[in-house]
């Protein structure tokens, strides 16, 4: 206890929380002013920047570790934002069991990939620029976390956004990664404008968007408001977490660097969906239609996702489709009700383990076969690349749901939950996991086993050490860290889920972890069956409809372009001419009629000024009439 | 007195001043034609004047005689001015002043 007290006195209950999000903007406001000065140490200082906000903190979660259970609470008022009228917001943040949960996700795995982007970028001119978009990342992530209100929430949330557009557009030379950064954008901004609506319509409702506010006032709140506000967040968490119908951004945005898709879209910027499902949990306690909603959502997306990781042949597309699948599961268990909340988090977090290092793991792949992403070409890279393999295969074990891995219990829990809430949506959980099975497998035999169907000239080697201590380091938390938070989670997040554990057995196996476990077996037979011969280098032309869908990503691009994108240009090409017909037909044809009218009047200014007499002459009878005649009438 | 002859006269006389301005194209004619009319005026003023006993229409009457010789020395200047410059005394001919 000792310990706990110093640590307590050194981090000044909590005041000291703003310091995780200001060194980490901080140091990218520096290396983006800075400019070419910092270029040969500014990725060291950027790497510095996550490790001190993780180092933080660990301090602040030993701190909360050693509080009763009833202060696990630090409210940090930093300033008044905004005051106006009735409404006071302040610049509010929140260190709690769940908020401390993903600062220590978002530091330490972002750590280990600011590390990892030292080798991955070491031949990138911009690695400067690079590093500091990722701290700005980071800061803004973290923002998004600790924020005590839905307010500062949203800064958060739309700091990330843009380090995510300016991250995937990154290498913006090509074509394709430019226009995949402003897909992302774009798509976030419908999912934006839920998130935004939802906390305009609890300033109506509240008066206030303080977590603690809405949490006490969702009580009493008109069931339909609640569904309101419930759909409209989860349109918000659809945008950000890549969720069906709001899903197509996410594939695209595998153009930008590696390391980017493993931080930004598999660890944590895409689960934020998640966290504020879960945070609002209050809200989504009233409304039963938003939380099948959610869970619907998060079954077809796991669906969706798992499909597409199914037939493509690009790794990081593959892996982007699993990461859509998982986050689906996520949603699936936040969508459960209090019984699934935990479950959604324990799994996000094992997941940022997990994919991270897959995802880790496939930069380095492409690292040594010149940048090549098409699986066809890879092959027999188990001996070639043995740290990255067996790393690798760790994550594979987990994402699986192999026995005692992280994955086993987290997603495990996850279909128990489904099964217990909706035998349909169980089953499709459970169909889940058997074609994450495969796809992973067959990930694996392509990229690892088999022939060589290496190109000319690629000469795979393993990665440098600075690439591969981050991914042992994420292999060995892949495998272990569902072991050592899978007893302690739920009593961990009771106050912030309000749920109550329920109990779940480190090596117990209950009847449907059993049908899992012999499902995920089907699932990676199928996958080594079909994959242990020789595998054509071109993919082969198919008239499977199932292999086609997802090929083209389910077609959500083209429901995209005909449900969206063509009616917005027919919409907008109607207005542009209403707006040419009424509005600048009014203005102008006003001008035009003063002009006209002019050159009329000024004909009768001729010079002669015996016309000028003749018309004073006229005017003068005029008047003179019109005085004669009211005199006579 | 029974001003009607007076003020047929008056008519008359105006309406010759008027015909005058608006058909004579010379300057000093339409001149003329304006004195005309304005002696018209006065001579309706000063019967006027006459019939209801007082002297407001002889003030009047005065006024302009004043006002008319002033007008005759700044008109008559304009004239020979305009007819030095361009040679015509023609009023259609000074016919800058317009759109």
């Amino acid at each position: 206890m000792q310990l706990l007290e110093s640590v307590s006195a050194l981090s000044g209950s909590g005041a000291m929380a703003w310091l995780l999000i200001a060194i980490p903007l901080a140091s990218a406001a520096f290396l983006l002013l800075a400019g070419k000065l910092t270029d040969p140490w500014g990725h060291l200082l950027a790497t510095l920047a996550p490790i001190v906000s993780f180092v933080l903190g660990l301090l602040l979660f030993v701190q909360l570790l050693g509080s009763p259970e009833d202060a696990r609470h630090i409210d940090v008022s930093v300033y008044e934002w905004i005051a106006t009228g009735a409404w006071s917001i302040e610049f509010g943040l929140l260190v709690d069991p769940l908020s401390i949960l993903f600062v220590l996700l978002i530091t330490g795995v972002g750590s280990l990939i600011h590390v990892y982007s030292i080798g991955y970028m070491a031949h990138d001119d911009r690695r400067r620029r690079f590093f500091a978009y990722l701290n700005l990342f980071i800061a803004a992530m973290l923002t998004l976390v600790l924020a005590n209100n839905y307010l500062v929430l949203f800064l958060g949330w739309e700091g990330v956004g843009l380090a995510s557009f300016l991250l995937i557009s990154f290498w913006a030379h090509k074509p394709s990664a430019a226009a995949a950064g402003n897909k992302a954008f774009i798509v976030n901004r419908v999912g934006d404008l839920g998130l935004s609506m939802a906390i305009f319509t609890m300033l109506a409702m509240f008066g206030s968007v303080n977590f603690a506010d809405v949490n006490a006032g969702a009580e009493s709140l008109d069931p339909v408001w609640a569904t309101i506000i419930g759909m409209l967040l989860l349109l918000g968490a659809c945008g950000k977490s890549a969720q069906v119908p709001l899903q197509s951004w996410l594939l695209d945005a595998m153009e930008g660097p590696t390391p980017v898709s493993a931080l930004i879209h598999a660890a944590t910027m895409v689960t934020a969906g998640v966290y504020l499902v879960v945070r609002s949990n209050a809200i989504y306690a009233q409304t039963e239609v938003a939380t099948t909603a959610v869970a619907i959502v998060g079954t077809v997306t796991l669906l969706a996702g798992a499909w597409i990781g199914s037939s493509k042949d690009d790794i990081k597309k593959v892996l982007a489709g699993s990461t859509m699948s998982q986050i689906g599961y996520m949603m699936l268990a936040a969508g459960l009700g209090p019984a699934g909340a935990s479950f959604a988090i324990f799994h996000l977090l094992t997941h940022g383990f997990f994919k991270a290092n897959m995802f880790l793991g496939a930069g380095s792949v492409m690292h040594g076969m010149n940048d090549d992403v098409n699986m066809r070409h890879y092959g027999a890279l188990a001996k070639s690349m043995r740290i990255t393999f067996y790393t690798f295969a760790m994550g594979y074990l987990a994402i699986i749901g192999f026995p005692f891995t992280s994955g086993f219990y987290s997603k495990d829990h996850i279909i128990e939950a489904a099964f217990h809430e909706n035998t349909i949506i169980g089953v499709l959980a459970l169909l889940g996991a058997g074609v994450t099975a495969y796809y992973m497998t067959r990930l694996m035999m392509m990229t690892f086993f088999g022939a060589k169907r290496w190109e000319k000239d690629v000469h795979p080697h393993e990665s440098p050490l600075v690439m591969t201590v981050p991914l042992i380091v994420l292999a060995v938390l892949s495998i272990v860290a569902g072991l050592f938070m899978n007893g302690w989670i739920q009593g961990w997040l009771e106050d912030s889920t309000g749920q109550h554990p329920h109990e779940t057995g480190l090596f117990t196996f209950t009847p449907v972890g059993l049908i899992t476990l012999a499902v995920v077996a089907v699932g990676v037979t199928i996958g080594w069956l079909l994959h242990r011969r020789d595998i054509p280098v071109d993919a082969p032309a198919t008239a499977n409809p199932l292999v086609l869908a997802g090929r083209n990503d389910l077609y959500g691009d083209a429901f995209n372009e005909y449900a969206v994108v063509r009616p917005a240009k027919g919409l907008s090409a109607g207005l542009a001419w209403l707006d040419r017909g009424t509005v600048d037909g009014a203005a102008m044809g006003s001008a035009s009629l003063a002009t006209g009218l002019g050159a009329w009047l000024r004909k009768g200014q001729n010079g002669y000024v015996r016309s000028y007499g003749l018309i004073l002459g006229v005017g003068v009878i005029v008047l003179a009439g019109v005085v004669i005649l009211g005199q006579l009438g | 007195m029974n001003p009607e002859g007076y003020l047929v006269l008056s008519a008359i006389l105006f309406a010759i001043g008027v015909a005058g301005f608006l058909l004579r194209r010379n300057a000093i004619i339409a001149f003329m034609s304006i004195e005309l009319m304005l002696n018209a005026t006065n001579l309706a003023f000063v019967a006027f004047a006459n019939y209801h006993g007082n002297l407001d229409g002889l003030i009047a009457a005065f006024f302009v005689m004043v006002v008319a010789a002033a007008e005759v020395v700044v008109g008559l200047a304009i004239i020979v001015a305009v007819y030095r410059a361009r040679r015509s005394a023609s009023v259609d001919d000074a016919n800058l002043m317009k759109f």
